[in-house]
């Protein structure tokens, strides 16, 4: 196990710079997620770290050692592909004992490791069967029983579960979770989903066209967004977003309605600013702002409901049962303890 | 309605015997096989019926002959310039095998890679298979003329590493291993062409998980690439040795078999016996001998294009 440091790092493909001076600190152990969505450049920075694309420039290191030079299969990594790239023509035993064979590890000590893998995958009575004989979800295993025959200083994972069905994903992000708590491997796990990041995750790093627009815990990023980018990204249903102008009385928005505002800066009255509030902070509230019901989503335990409100529409979740029907008037007000203000130009916290 | 139903009448209007036939189902099969039977039979049933039938009778030209049993087999067997042309297709079809897939192979891994101008490369490399057998065979001829041979100019008067000109087909040996690089010349294409679609089948992902696993280049050709290629290798070759072992054009135009029958195949023999020499007879019983070596790389490529075990099962990628 090792510590990862990844220090100004850019990657460039001819003069098109694709990742602009990236900073992470990954302590040992650490469960890292990268998340951002496509073309952020988040699957180069761990292939960079892997050893399968160059460094443009700065330093990746592990352990203590910079890595920028050193080929891939001295970098004592496993790597998870997000289509497995299992061998095809070996069985799941030799799969996972490939990196083994290669080293000319003694027989015993290849199959008590992969045995051990195996049992901690449940796959000991796979281990004959070829890879197309696999479901998904049994493949992603064989890949990560590859991974940790090896025991390497860190795991690299690449969307490993975008090629499964919803359910098969929830439950093998918890089996991953649950591996690395047991393993306690350094682990590097890129995904574009942000219900992946935001539960396995020990840390978050969220990226966006090729920087690190926000790094922190899980629940850290949520309640606290750095902007704009970071608050619309983290969060299912996502942010409600209003634009409009802070003003004395509160909130003004393009539409012309005044929402109640929570502590800003006292400088910071008639700023053109974007104002966030969660779906679960919006209340119903006789005195609260009229909205129209639009859309009624009752998920059993909340209720998801689509309002409009000075011309917006708004995401609510309720854990009350509404009895409104669409076409009809609602009364909400934000939690004002959490809601969110952002520079309407800028896009930072403000 | 079931009233109605009932009221209907249940006999069916008679149908003429014509309906009934197209109605019959072994009817409709036999009539829609006919025109694929048909064309078997003459085209390939009836010739290769006819020249079993001549192998085993004296027959020449302009003269139906009479069955004589394995008599033309018993001659052949004795006669050296056919057990020389034997050794020749062997050696041919073996050496030049090596050589294309060498070769091919080489090509195929070379062209898979990220090179400049890699279509335009793809696009050359298959002149030698475009151009017709007998135009690439007498430029050959040309190439191995002992005047005016390319070769020979370059290294005596070019680089001056030898004095006298190569005598390349006027000898047996020399003979042999010039229409054997000829055929390997004509040959490349196919293999590299086919080698390279079945390389750029697999997945880079499998490259870059064999060098995580610590492979070097060559482990990964030996784990990865060779492996994964094997299904459509075993199909190639065996095309390649069936087409090699049948070659015709190549030697007959550049060498006719000589000098002094020494580099006849058994196709040229076969033609050489049967047509210039009218001995019809003589010459579908060599063509019929081919039949044993040409069964045995059938058998090969059957037991080869089974699918491996790796290749069983549903692949849902």
């Amino acid at each position: 196990m090792a510590s990862v440091q990844i220090a100004d790092v850019r990657k460039a493909y001819g003069s098109t710079q694709v990742i602009h001076g990236v900073d992470i600190d990954i302590n040992d152990g650490e469960f890292v997620i990268l998340v951002g969505p496509s073309g952020c450049g988040k699957s180069t920075l761990l292939r960079m770290i892997a050893g399968l694309e160059n460094i443009s420039g700065g330093e990746i290191r592990i352990g203590s050692r910079v890595v920028n030079d050193v080929p891939p299969k001295e970098r004592d990594i496993a790597m998870v592909f997000q289509n497995y790239a299992l061998y095809p023509h070996m069985t799941v035993a030799d799969n996972m004992a490939f990196s083994m064979k290669l080293r000319k590890a003694p027989k015993a000590e290849i199959d008590e490791r992969v045995s051990k893998a195996a049992a901690i995958l449940g796959l000991e009575k796979l281990l004959d069967r070829y890879p197309r004989q696999l479901s998904g979800g049994q493949r992603q295993r064989v890949a990560m029983g590859r991974a940790i025959v090896r025991n390497p200083q860190v795991f690299l994972f690449d969307e490993p579960l975008s090629n499964l069905d919803a359910k098969l994903r929830v439950q093998m992000r918890t089996e991953i979770k649950e591996l690395h708590q047991r393993l306690k491997t350094t682990t590097v796990y890129v995904t574009h989903d942000q219900i992946e990041a935001m539960t396995m995750a020990d840390k978050i790093v969220v990226m966006h066209d090729g920087i690190v627009e926000q790094m922190g815990a899980p629940l850290d990023l949520y309640d606290n967004p750095a902007n704009l980018f970071v608050a619309a990204f983290i969060g299912s249903p996502s942010m409600n977003l209003l634009k409009g102008t802070i003003r004395a009385n509160g909130f003004e928005t393009d539409g012309g309605v005044i929402w109640p505002v929570g502590k800003h800066p006292a400088d910071s009255n008639d700023r053109a600013a974007v104002m966030g509030i969660r779906p679960e902070h919006l209340i119903l509230d006789p005195n609260g702002l009229s909205a129209e019901v639009v859309v009624i989503e009752p998920m059993g335990s909340e209720t998801q409901v689509v309002v409009r409100c000075g011309g917006q529409d708004l995401t609510c979740i309720f854990r009350e049962r509404i009895t409104a029907k669409p076409g009809e008037t609602i009364k909400i007000r934000p939690d004002t303890s959490v809601t969110h203000l952002f520079d309407a130009t800028t896009g930072k916290r403000i | 309605m079931t009233i109605a139903a009932e009221a209907r009448p249940t006999t069916q209007p008679e149908q003429s015997w014509l309906v009934r036939l197209f109605d019959y189902k072994p009817f409709l099969i036999f009539i829609c096989l006919l025109p694929a039977l048909g064309l078997l039979l003459v085209f390939l049933s009836y010739p290769l019926g006819l020249g079993i039938w001549l192998a085993f009778t004296d027959t020449r030209i302009g003269r139906s002959g009479i069955f004589i049993g394995f008599e033309n087999f018993e001659s052949l067997w004795h006669d050296p310039v056919f057990i020389t042309s034997v050794w020749n297709t062997l050696l041919y079809t073996g050496v030049a095998t090596v050589g294309k897939f060498g070769l091919g192979l080489w090509l195929a891994l070379l062209l898979n890679n990220h090179l400049p101008f890699k279509s335009l490369l793809r696009a050359l490399i298959l002149v030698p298979w475009i151009v017709p057998t007998v135009l690439s065979a007498i430029a050959f001829w040309w190439i191995y003329d002992p005047q005016f041979s390319i070769i020979s100019y370059v290294l005596v008067d070019v680089l001056g590493w030898r004095d006298t000109y190569v005598d390349f087909l006027g000898s047996p040996w020399p003979a042999r291993w010039s229409l054997i690089a000829a055929n390997v010349w004509r040959g490349i294409p196919f293999v590299a062409i086919s080698l390279l679609a079945g390389l750029q089948t697999i997945s880079p992902a499998l490259y870059e998980a064999a060098m995580l696993d610590g492979a070097n280049a060559w482990q990964r050709f030996r784990h990865v690439t060779l492996p994964m290629l094997m299904p459509i290798l075993a199909i190639v070759l065996t095309f390649s040795v069936l087409f090699t072992f049948t070659d015709f054009q190549l030697v007959y135009a550049i060498t006719r078999g000589g000098p002094i029958n020494s580099t006849h195949l058994m196709a040229t023999l076969a033609f050489q016996r049967g047509i210039p020499g009218g001995q019809l007879g003589e010459g579908a019983a060599i063509a019929v001998a081919m039949i044993p070596f040409l069964v045995m790389a059938t058998l090969f490529s059957y037991f080869a294009l089974a699918r491996r075990k790796w290749q069983q099962g549903e692949d849902n990628d």
